[in-house]
């Protein structure tokens, strides 16, 4: 049983506690022994930048003007991200829980009852009863070994990956439609586009750096068409804002296809010669006139009219989309309604003329090509093909009947958690306390568990759960590579040892396969031999990596997969040639119905909360709200909320209100604004326990990406009446530095 | 020094990266030099980076009563000199751009250099370095101004004082000159320390000009 007894006490001695200050403290004319060349721990950008060593320790950055992709350019996050790696909250030995206390343990005790009570477990339930949660903010050779271990290590069925709650939608409407998973065009494609289409996507708070991009587009004369319910700075630095309902997305598209037919701006021998099921995408479109789109998306037809005649006029011009359009329960619908606009206006696979999906974590397109995903096998092959699992299984030396079947999406996986089918867990690179929607059911499902694992390099607040947790790496102490979301393959290079006795990840699982009786298939010393077994993995899948080198890496400034032989070097635009990736070579239409959101406001919920981030922390926040700088910017959740609506309820802008769904409730700050919605609220989820906006998102999952719908549930609001809450928010010490530094 | 800062306030995205990394740099102590503010946060996301404008008749140079505050060849304006530093606040109060700010630790005036020992190397600032939109970009003008559809202003108009500056404004308008309402008249500023709240806009705007109103580290 894992539940969390002393919770003060773990905090006191995990935090997370606010850091602000390099290595040393602050110091003019540091003798830096080395620099060393990287890229950001964060987003899907992987900017360049140099680490500062002294004296073994990352002390500082220095903008890496040579990467072609950010210029030396990094948003407040890369800024800072150096200071995790001698943050006093690291885990530096292995931890195991007695009595409700975590006791430091060496890490042969560790390990060695990690691998009886996983022993233990299978013996008892099989194999299946050990599940694997992992993530995409680790380097690729570390996914691809996670696949791996599930499969090979510990043999069981359950592997999935936080890309579930990412990037998913959009792999299955990319897979669907083109018959591979990769954003089409590379970002120096972005210039050279007339219009730009960016649906939920808040570049300007998710994505900093593309903005290089957005802003070199503007300079050259472009446009931006910007849909999202918020009035975001992307959208208020747009030309044309469609401030749609959340879950309406597929309506807008529609309108706009439909505007782009009927003006006659389709590409008819594109359509007909590259691609199939135009008629019945279009007998579907032809019913959503601008005026219908507009009653459902609450976006006015003539706003509809003009970004359909902008887009459809342009010569070139680029889709781009996000977490906004994917987290819903039909997100890979609402994917698939742009990708229709794409494929019927036939812009794509030309300089400027394109899509893609900007994928969020730092790994988000390498973590999900090499088998940590449920249903896959390295080298973006599928576990429901029998010819893909019997190359796998060829290669890893594996018997054919010991591969496991296709698993499940994580948020199921939780479900049999507390049906009582997966008893062992083991999480790496994920904190599901914080980012897995319904966060009280989720707590159910850990305290349930009869052993839980977590390796992590901060106590997140699901590792709180767990009953060892083993101390891995953060990305400076360890080399390996990453995708961005343009397919660009980077290398992460090493600049420091691990501190105390934390240890590289990938040592950790190998360690565990190796006790475990499995270390015959993992024979893999140092990442680079792990990478090389990779790319002869992906050898002749679609995300093909074989020609793929560190080496060429360094000399390309990355390189953009497929990269099939050693002379390739790589492939920056897909459909250069109008191929696809289907067996005929043509891409697909899908005729998308509107369905909306699983959960529509009513008389007793009648607001519709969307969820979301900002700039200042990423993800669930197990890294970023332990730095100071980036807590004093936001260091606590907030709710935003029209001027009208307030007015209705008697809310004052920063009163303290209560959120309710029908899962949770949470008491949040009020933030009045006149840039969202009068009908939606929105709660930045990067907090855990009672202040996590996933206490009340919708667990409701898309039926094929399985990715849960965190941008659209049922809420009200109620006024609190306590004389004894704060006005305003505890922690809320102003946006600007000179409150962080009086402090010091 | 032919470079120069360009300011392009309507690319700001409020991400205060310039804030964060100003902070790296070798002189600067942790202390960052750069301010970014919500203009209405009730009304609109907009923000506005403040940069030191680097006057060429610097006011706060002209009402140090202790020749503190230099510039130097290139027409950069220096923090004060420590020496001579005498804690008055003179130029904090009378900067019309409300750059400079006094650490009451260090007993010391602090404002942006221009990152002088990145550019004396041949280094660009670090808030140039790390803008994710350009909205604070250094070079030349032969470098930045073609590529923009914004004008370049490096004159200011404070009521009675006309002030022009090294570091420009890239702004939407046909204007010569940035004329800023009101000046000449003392409107009252808040109090120092006072724990009076604002009845309109949001709380974000409250906090901030409550502790930017301080002037202080």
């Amino acid at each position: 049983m894992s539940k969390v007894q002393h919770l003060e006490q773990i905090i006191e001695l995990y935090g997370p506690h606010l850091h602000d200050e390099p290595y040393g403290g602050w110091q003019a004319g540091r003798v830096i022994d080395r620099v060393v060349p990287t890229h950001c721990p964060y987003c899907g950008i992987q900017c360049g930048m140099n680490l500062l060593v002294s004296d073994e320790h990352v002390v500082g950055f220095e903008p890496r003007y040579d990467f072609p992709v950010n210029e030396g350019k990094l948003c407040p996050k890369g800024v800072t991200a150096y200071l995790q790696t001698h943050h006093p909250d690291r885990l530096l030995y292995p931890l195991i829980k007695r009595n409700g206390n975590f006791e430091r343990a060496s890490w042969d005790e560790a390990l060695d009852l990690v691998v009886s009570k996983f022993k233990e477990i299978q013996s008892k339930y099989g194999k299946d009863a050990i599940g694997v949660y992992s993530g995409s903010s680790l380097t690729t050779e570390k996914t691809y070994l996670m696949g791996k271990f599930a499969r090979a290590g510990l043999g069981t069925r359950y592997i999935d990956y936080n890309g579930r709650l990412c990037m998913v939608s959009a792999a299955a409407g990319n897979n669907k439609a083109f018959g591979i998973d990769r954003a089409a065009n590379p970002w120096t494609d972005i210039p050279m586009a007339e219009v730009l289409i960016l649906a939920g996507a808040n570049c300007a708070e998710t994505f900093p750096i593309l903005n290089k991009f957005l802003w070199q587009q503007r300079d050259n004369g472009g446009r931006w068409i910007v849909i999202d319910p918020r009035e975001t700075p992307t959208a208020r630095q747009g030309d044309l804002h469609l401030q749609l309902k959340p879950g309406t997305d597929v309506a807008v598209a529609n309108g706009m296809l439909n505007v782009i037919i009927r003006e006659g701006l389709i590409d008819e021998e594109f359509i007909r010669n590259r691609t199939n099921g135009w008629d019945d995408t279009r007998a579907i479109v032809e019913r959503f006139t601008p005026e219908i789109s507009a009653q459902i998306s609450g976006v006015s037809a003539e706003k509809i009219i003009q970004a359909g005649l902008l887009y459809g006029r342009a010569k070139t011009g680029m889709i781009m989309h996000a977490r906004g359009i994917e987290h819903h329960s039909h997100g890979v619908d609402n994917v698939l309604s742009y990708i229709n606009i794409v494929l019927a206006t036939g812009k794509i696979g030309d300089p400027g003329r394109g899509y893609g999906t900007i994928t969020g974590q730092g790994n988000g397109q390498g973590g999900r090509e090499h088998g940590q995903k449920a249903d896959q096998l390295p080298g973006q092959r599928s576990m429901l093909d029998p010819e893909h699992r019997k190359y796998i299984c060829e290669f890893w030396g594996l018997p054919e009947d010991e591969l496991p079947q296709a698993g499940v999406s994580v948020v199921e996986m939780f479900d049999k958690m507390r049906e009582g089918e997966i008893k062992g867990f083991l999480s790496i690179c994920n904190n599901g306390m914080v980012s897995l929607p319904d966060t009280n059911n989720i707590r159910r499902s850990l305290e349930g568990l009869e052993f839980n694992v977590n390796i992590d390099f901060f106590m997140s607040e699901s590792s709180r759960y767990a009953d060892v947790v083993l101390p891995g790496t953060s990305w400076a102490e360890d080399e390996g590579v990453t995708t961005s979301a343009e397919g660009r393959v980077v290398k992460i290079n090493k600049a420091v040892d691990p501190p105390g006795e934390a240890k590289q990840d990938w040592w950790i699982i190998n360690e565990i396969a190796r006790r475990m009786g499995r270390g015959k298939y993992f024979q893999l010393n140092t990442p680079r031999e792990i990478f090389d077994e990779l790319r002869n993995a992906s050898k002749g899948g679609k995300a093909d990596y074989f020609g793929i080198t560190y080496e060429k890496i360094d000399k390309q400034d990355g390189v953009f997969w497929p990269c099939p032989t050693q002379e390739h070097p790589g492939t920056p635009r897909l459909f250069d040639n109008k191929e696809f990736y289907h067996p005929d070579k043509k891409a697909k239409f899908h005729p998308i119905e509107y369905f909306g959101a699983d959960e529509k406001p009513d008389d007793d919920f009648p607001l519709i909360l969307t969820s979301g981030r900002v700039v200042y922390q990423y993800l669930s926040g197990n890294q970023t709200r332990r730095i100071g700088f980036l807590v004093q910017q936001c260091p606590e959740p907030y709710v935003e909320i029209h001027p009208e609506t307030a007015q209705k309820l008697k809310i004052n802008d920063g009163e303290r209100v209560k959120v309710i769904s029908r899962r949770g409730e949470g008491v949040f700050p009020a933030l009045v604004v006149r840039t969202i919605r009068p009908d939606t609220i929105f709660i930045p989820y990067h907090w855990g326990e009672e202040l996590a906006a996933n206490q009340l998102t919708n667990p409701k999952l898309d039926p094929t990406s399985k990715i849960p719908e965190f941008k659209a549930c049922a809420a009200k609001i109620e006024k609190i009446h306590s004389r004894e809450l704060p006005i305003l928010g505890k922690g809320r010490k102003g946006a600007s530095l000179s409150e962080v530094q009086r402090g010091k | 020094m032919k470079e120069t800062m360009f300011i392009d306030p309507q690319r700001c995205i409020g991400c205060r990266s310039c804030v964060s990394a100003c902070r790296e740099c070798d002189t600067h102590k942790g202390y960052s030099m750069i301010f970014v503010d919500y203009i209405d946060r009730a009304e609109t996301t907009a923000t506005m980076p403040t940069v030191c404008m680097h006057c060429s008749e610097p006011t706060c140079a002209q009402v140090c009563p202790a020749d503190a505050i230099k510039m130097n060849e290139d027409g950069v304006v220096m923090s004060a000199l420590k020496p001579r530093c005498l804690d008055c606040r003179n130029c904090v109060n009378a900067c019309p751009f409300g750059v400079p700010k006094y650490n009451s630790a260090m007993h010391l005036q602090m404002k942006c250099d221009m990152c002088y020992d990145r550019t004396s190397e041949g280094l660009v600032p670090m808030c140039a370095s790390v803008c994710p939109t350009g909205a604070i970009s250094f070079g030349t003008y032969e470098q930045i101004v073609p590529l923009r559809r914004t004008k370049p202003v490096n004159a200011h108009v404070f009521g009675n004082q006309r002030v022009e500056t090294k570091v420009y404004l890239m702004l939407p308008t046909d204007e010569d000159e940035v004329t800023v309402d009101g000046c000449g008249v003392f409107e009252g500023r808040v109090a120092v320390g006072s724990k009076e709240t604002k009845t309109e806009g949001s709380w974000i705007d409250t906090q901030v000009e409550e502790s930017d109103s301080r002037n202080e580290f």
